[in-house]
């Protein structure tokens, strides 16, 4: 990373990708100062808007597109920051330095001195036979939540197919709205990749407890046809077969990486960015569900690069890149975290889990009010927290400052967690 | 149309038009106001929406709930009599304008 700055910018910097990372890139490239013009370009016709309600709120019918939206119009004048919506970028062509052009679908171009890709993920597919008959849902963006949101209202037999955060929260939704629904998934616990063990069995009593059919470690070998091309149910690897009016297919998402490796970037399970947010060319920056970065927190032991799907990342992620094409690079390092609204139950996690060697439970999960806190090597690492967010502000904060809280103690639900942060004696020693 | 005057911890006021039905915090992070970030959106899950309400405004919100006096109790800046989470304050014409100060940090 020897010359990241480039003198002459009169085209500034283009944005692909205009959500939750792209538009944070933009507004923090004028919060540190940067004043050459920046482009913002996204494939969707919506204004630049929130995911996580797609999911939630937005299929209850209290919601519309427009009220999710990140930021208002007057703002984007405002901070000269043109957004540019409904062009598909499919090819940049870059000379020496990163400068180049960037085309779109309907053969617009935008020219650029450096280049910023935020482009996202799409649903992964399903890949049985069957999975593209009508009555087939996925939910990625606003017009997925929307046709979800008309074919919920007339579904009696819902079926999920995954369990992670989206397929459970649709599947609570449409429990909420009177459907009978069921979930079916290849793993053998919810949530495997992103919670522990104990938070995974709660949450599967949880959705159990509300009348939800959950089948573990039972991917579909193919959907059904009713005759008439529209789905009519799944088929187990048993044999067993799950009627449904409406299947949603939630089983994770595929980063967007066509544009990096057309343009011959570094490219392993998203595209490959180093703790500043610069790809392997040296000068074209990236951020969100479409990179795949170092660990921001400590991993011994841990993989080298990670992909982290959440609002928080994006934001994150996103200005570190800007500051980086701001020319005040700051190196990536924040401890992620995230939240998912199931029912009445606010799940919120922090930090990561992974190799953890060591698990207390606060509180009891019967009551629907517990936290997990994870310890490796005798470190404070991450937790889980189910209808605790002031133990979870308490957990994020002592992360944050690289403290921990004794396991003995965390387990006493009378003392709050947030009198109990200490000095980490470890930390201090390393 | 509501006002909403966002007091920055340095003294700076700015004075924004609020929608009806959208929160304070709404209001803020749409149109660039620093010092609010809204990290989750809305659905007390960040308490990065942090702000001290003018005295003579706090009486006319609705109560704070359970969730969010928990939340308040996490916040970066600790919290006064007179905090709390401006994604749970809606704007609308019979509250009025509002006047709110942000605290020096959120995250
Ligand atoms: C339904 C749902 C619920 C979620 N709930 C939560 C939650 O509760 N909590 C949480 O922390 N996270 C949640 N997330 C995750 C979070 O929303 C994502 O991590 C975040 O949106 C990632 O932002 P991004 O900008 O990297 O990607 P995206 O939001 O995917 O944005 C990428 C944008 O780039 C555009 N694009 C792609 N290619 C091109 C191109 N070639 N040209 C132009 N434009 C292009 C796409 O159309 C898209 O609009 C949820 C996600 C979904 C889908
Ligand atoms: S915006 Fe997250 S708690 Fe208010």
């Amino acid at each position: 990373m020897n010359s990241t700055a480039v003198a002459p910018r009169d085209t500034g910097v283009l944005v692909v990708g205009a959500c939750q990372a792209g538009i944070q890139l933009a507004c923090s490239l004028r919060e540190y100062g940067y004043s050459a013009p920046i482009t913002v370009v996204g494939a969707e016709r919506h204004a630049p808007y929130q995911r996580p309600p797609l999911s939630k709120t937005l299929l209850h019918a209290e919601t519309s597109p427009d009220a999710i939206a990140l930021r208002s119009e007057a703002f984007y004048a405002d901070q000269g920051i043109r957004l540019v919506l409904g062009e598909r970028i499919i090819r940049v062509d870059r000379g020496d330095g990163g400068a180049g052009v960037a085309y779109a679908h309907s053969g617009r171009s935008f020219a650029f001195d450096r280049l910023a890709l935020t482009v996202g993920a799409r649903p992964r597919r399903l890949p049985v036979p069957g999975a593209d008959l009508a009555g087939v849902h996925y939910l990625r963006d606003a017009d997925d939540a929307l046709a979800l949101r008309a074919a919920l209202a007339e579904a009696v037999d819902v079926l999920v197919i995954g369990g992670g955060f989206i397929g459970l929260e649709v599947a609570a939704t449409a429990r909420e709205l009177g459907c009978e629904v069921t979930v079916t998934l290849a793993d053998n616990r919810l949530l495997e990749r992103a919670v522990g063990v104990p938070t995974s069995e709660f949450f599967l009593d949880a959705h159990i407890r509300r009348g939800v059919r959950v089948h573990l470690g039972a991917p579909p070998v193919r959907l059904l046809d009713d005759g008439h091309g529209r789905v009519r149910g799944a088929e187990l690897p048993d044999g067993s077969v799950l009627t449904a009016d409406l299947v949603v297919v939630g089983i994770g998402a595929v980063p967007r990486t066509e544009l990096a490796e057309q343009l011959g970037l570094t490219v392993d399970n998203g595209i490959v960015v180093n703790e500043y947010g610069l790809t392997s060319d040296g000068t074209t920056v990236a951020a969100g569900d479409c990179v795949a970065c170092p660990p921001p927190v400590d991993l011994p032991d841990g993989p080298v690069r990670i992909r982290f799907e959440s609002v928080n990342t994006a934001v994150e992620q996103a200005k570190t890149a800007a500051a980086l094409l701001a020319d005040r690079p700051v190196p990536y390092g924040a401890v992620p975290w995230f939240w998912s609204d199931q029912y009445d139950l606010k799940l919120q996690v922090a930090g990561l889990s992974t190799g953890h060697d060591r698990y207390v439970v606060r509180g009891e999960p019967d009551t629907e009010k517990f936290a997990v806190l994870y310890y490796r090597g005798g470190h404070l690492v991450a937790g889980d927290f189910v209808n605790r967010p002031a133990d979870f502000l308490a957990v994020r904060s002592a992360l944050a400052a690289g403290r921990t809280i004794p396991p003995e103690a965390a387990t006493d639900t009378t003392v709050p967690l947030k009198k109990l942060i200490a000095d980490d004696p470890r930390q201090a020693v390393a | 149309m509501p006002k909403v005057t966002y007091v920055s911890d340095a003294g700076e006021a700015r004075v924004v038009d609020g929608l009806v039905g959208d929160s304070v915090m709404q209001t803020a992070v749409r149109n660039g106001v620093p010092g609010i970030t809204g990290e989750c959106g809305g659905v007390l899950s960040c308490a990065t929406c942090h702000v001290f309400v003018d005295e003579a405004d706090l009486d006319r919100l609705e109560p704070v709930s359970g969730l969010e006096d928990e939340m308040l109790d996490g916040t970066v800046v600790d919290r006064c009599p007179n905090s709390r989470l401006s994604c749970q304050i809606k704007l609308s014409d019979e509250l009025g304008d509002l006047r709110v100060t942000t605290p020096e940090a959120q995250e």
